[in-house]
């Protein structure tokens, strides 16, 4: 059914449809309107069987999700930011013992400095934590990957992530079309769990491990990231011909056909950045996009198909590895071992920094005259940085930056320009 | 009390014989239907306290459910010597997560279970004292506030053991571990302020909340079993002495959870909805000493002098326990003993006169001496 609906809204409305038995959930923005809203579906009963348990911290939200998958329930959370890392030990766990549970992430900066706006340093920091990893570019398919999420974790027994910007995914208002009941029932089987706590048949999770099979049992979660690889698109392929449009599978080029260049991103920044592709492709020029949307596993070999042709990548990212640049980047340069094409990669959007058209424009006509660094840093104010980089050189206690830095916004702000 | 008590002083032990009871009244432990939960072959150490009131728990818990138990399990000792791949002592299902979330743990699987409509199978946490008063303590309060339909047992051995021995919040004033050694000092923990995890337990108004040693493990069985009459949050706190952190004799593990409740160091006490309902009473007081003389991590409190001013103030907080517990026995609930100290039979709230505590040592120490097995 076509609605216009919140995009918080419209995923707690799928996750609802996937009839969840227990969801644990703490509240951190912008995650919150997700959980709230199911909160409401079971209080009212809409959604039943189903615990909704209000725990004391995103520790325990994970944890209670690892009790509850492990005695064969199909679990939901959702979480942001600071709270996604203070589940971290959990996160790893729920991956390590093979618990299908399914997390929205709404992506958000990581502090210090404190930020609730949205980038992709969240779930980018968790790439190697053994839960698969999907980025939705849209509302509609922020929903649809959902339902795809459930099947997909809970044939390969692993955890899935569903990753969408916060606020501007979260919180935007878009038309949906939510799926009916039925439809959901046909589409994603009752969960058959491949291990269980059950005093019928009792078994022993979490056992300790030693050097003799630990690296067996590692590489097991990698194996099945591998086979993933081929599940994910199998499971989109299911979902279209079941729902009627394309949502969610491994990559998706846009207008890449005889590009010269290809912008890489993954979420909703890919709307700007297709804008920006169509005006350039009115003036002629031959760029394209590839939209990654499943990060872990990272489909190495569909990447290199879509940039092999090209001459140069720009690789968007909205997250910063302090010290070497980019994240997505190191990743489809594996992707490109061994081809020779211009690679740039390109930071932008931290903290929910707007990324503009007009700076899309201007970024990719600097790398198509190739005058692009090999890190770049988009719409960075250097000024502001070069003034309080000096005020410390200064050798007296310079204070904390983020107050430095916002008086002299104040200052530069004040003065004409 | 909702077991046949036994009184045989004459035979110099507070336990009886299984063989005396009504076959209706004996232990858990003494029936052939027990259910071995954690079964024999695991790797604790020898006189270890954990494993002994673990099984005691769990077998209690396994009967009163008729089975149907999931368990949860901090990481710890416990989970340690049960596991090593590929054995498990577990006859139960039992998951071990992380360190610091078997009560969160717990609260997924028993909502899980009520989601399925399985109200039958029920669910125990489980860990140390680090696990539950440490690292574990946020999921622990969350359980409790929420009510959540779990058991949470913690075996408090006063220390990281699993580690190595380190201090722990609960570790006791004095006590020597292996990140309170006589560096730069006296060894031994400092006097905090203390951290009593049965009351704060009691402060969330749980449904139950009990605690007691692997002295007294009929005692233990019986509060598992009420325990497990109840749905909503309970928390039991079981004292269990490790001989390898404490330096003690393996075969003094019973002889020292008896003394800690003897000396009044450990008040063994039932609390429903957050009022204490019964007290187990000490039936022979015994000073500290007596206690901590059996174990090494108090050694350095015994040397030439000794640290009498340390040890006063152990006895105070022993003291203190008893007024605050009410902890000593009246003659007709068995207080009165061929030879017993006069502060015992006096059963006085503030029972903590230094000069009559020492002549009833005095007399109580002659009584176990003159005992041919000593004060077992």
């Amino acid at each position: 059914m076509l609605r216009q609906e919140e995009g918080s809204r419209a995923v707690a409305e799928a996750v609802a449809l996937c009839r969840p038995e227990v969801i644990s959930a703490y509240p951190i923005s912008p995650q919150t309107h997700i959980v709230e809203h199911l909160s409401d579906l079971v209080r009212t009963g809409q959604l039943a069987p189903c615990e909704y348990l209000m725990v004391e911290s995103e520790f325990a939200a994970m944890s209670a999700a690892i009790g509850a998958s492990a005695a064969g329930a199909r679990t939901f959370t959702a979480t942001a930011s600071q709270g996604l890392l203070y589940m971290v030990e959990a996160l790893y766990n729920a991956s390590g013992l093979g618990l299908p549970i399914v997390m929205t992430i709404a992506n958000r900066a990581i502090g210090a400095p404190i930020n609730i706006w949205n980038d992709h340093s969240d779930s980018m920091s968790q790439r190697d934590s053994g839960w698969i990893q999907l980025y939705a570019e849209t509302n509609q398919e922020a929903l649809d990957m959902h339902i795809q999420a459930f099947r997909i974790a809970e044939e390969i027994s692993l955890p899935v992530m569903v990753c969408m910007d916060g606020f501007i995914l979260t919180h935007a208002y878009e038309e949906v079309d939510i799926p009916d009941q039925e439809a959901v029932d046909a589409f994603l089987p009752a969960f058959e769990p491949r291990q269980v706590l059950d005093p019928a048949d009792p078994v022993t999770i979490g056992a300790m491990v030693g050097p003799e099979a630990f690296f067996e049992v590692r590489y097991l979660a990698h194996a099945k990231q591998i086979q993933a690889l081929d599940l994910i698109p199998e499971v989109t392929r299911d979902f279209e011909a079941a729902f009627g449009r394309p949502s969610g599978g491994l990559v998706r080029s846009y207008r890449a056909e005889d590009a010269e260049t290809i912008v890489v991103a993954l979420g909703s920044v890919l709307g700007t950045v297709e804008d920006v592709i169509d005006e350039m492709r009115e003036a002629g020029v031959p760029i394209g996009a590839l939209a990654l949307k499943s990060f872990r596993p990272f489909p190495l070999n569909e990447v290199r198909e879509a940039l092999a042709d090209a001459t140069r990548v720009v690789v968007l990212e909205k997250n910063l590895a302090v010290g070497i640049g980019g994240v997505v980047s190191a990743n489809v340069r594996t992707a490109l071992s061994g081809i020779q094409l211009h690679g740039y990669t390109v930071v932008a959007g931290l903290g929910g920094r707007s990324i503009t058209r007009e700076s899309l424009h201007r970024l990719f006509e600097q790398a198509i005259r190739d005058e692009l660094k090999p890190l770049n840093f988009l719409d960075l104010k250097t000024e502001i940085v070069e003034r309080e980089l000096e005020r410390t050189h200064q050798g007296t206690p310079s204070g904390p930056h983020e107050e430095n830095i916002l008086r002299d916004i104040g200052v530069v702000a004040s003065e004409p320009h | 009390m909702p077991y046949q008590e036994i009184k045989l002083y004459q035979a110099g032990t507070f336990v009886a014989g299984n063989r005396l009871l009504d076959p209706e009244q004996r232990s858990v432990q003494a029936r052939m239907e027990r259910s071995n939960a954690l079964t024999s072959g695991h790797r604790a150490c020898q006189g270890c306290g954990e494993a002994l009131g673990a099984r005691y728990v769990l077998d209690s818990a396994m009967r009163a459910t008729d089975g149907k138990l999931v368990a949860t399990n901090a990481t710890g000792c416990l989970e340690v010597f049960s596991t090593p791949y590929p054995e498990s002592s577990w006859q139960l299902p039992w998951i071990h997560s992380l360190f610091g979330n078997a009560p969160a743990v717990a609260t997924g699987v028993a909502a899980a279970l009520k989601a399925k409509g399985r109200d039958d199978v029920r669910v125990i946490g489980q860990g140390g004292d680090g696990g539950t008063l440490d690292i574990g303590f946020a999921c622990l309060s969350g359980m409790f506030e929420r009510n959540d339909d779990v058991l949470f047992v913690c075996y408090d051995n006063e220390a990281y053991m699993n580690t190595g021995v380190q201090r722990s919040s609960a570790t006791p004033p004095a006590a020597r571990t292996a990140n309170t050694k006589p560096l730069g000092g006296q060894p031994g923990n400092v006097f905090g302020k203390g951290k009593n995890a049965p009351l704060i337990a009691m402060a969330h108004e749980i449904p139950y909340v009990a605690t007691a040693t692997v002295a007294e493990l009929r005692d233990l069985e019986a509060k598992v079993e009420r325990a497990m009459e109840m749905r909503g949050a309970r928390y039991i706190h079981v004292f269990v002495p490790c001989p390898l952190g404490w330096g003690s004799a393996s075969r003094d593990t019973i002889r020292i959870a008896r003394l800690v409740k003897e000396t009044g160091m450990f008040p063994v006490f039932e609390a429903e909805d957050g009022e204490v309902t019964s007290v187990s009473k000490i039936r022979r007081r015994v000073p500290v000493e007596e206690y901590l003389k059996l174990q090494r991590r108090y050694a350095h409190l015994f040397g030439d002098p000794p640290q009498t001013e340390v040890i006063a103030q152990i006895q105070a907080r022993a003291d203190r326990n008893i007024r605050n517990f009410g902890l000593l026995a009246d003659a007709d609930e068995g207080g009165e003993l061929p030879g017993a100290a006069e502060d015992v039979a006096g059963d006085t709230p503030s029972g903590g006169d230094p000069a009559r505590t020492a002549e009833g040592e005095t007399n109580l120490m002659r009584l176990l001496a003159s005992s041919p097995h000593g004060p077992q």
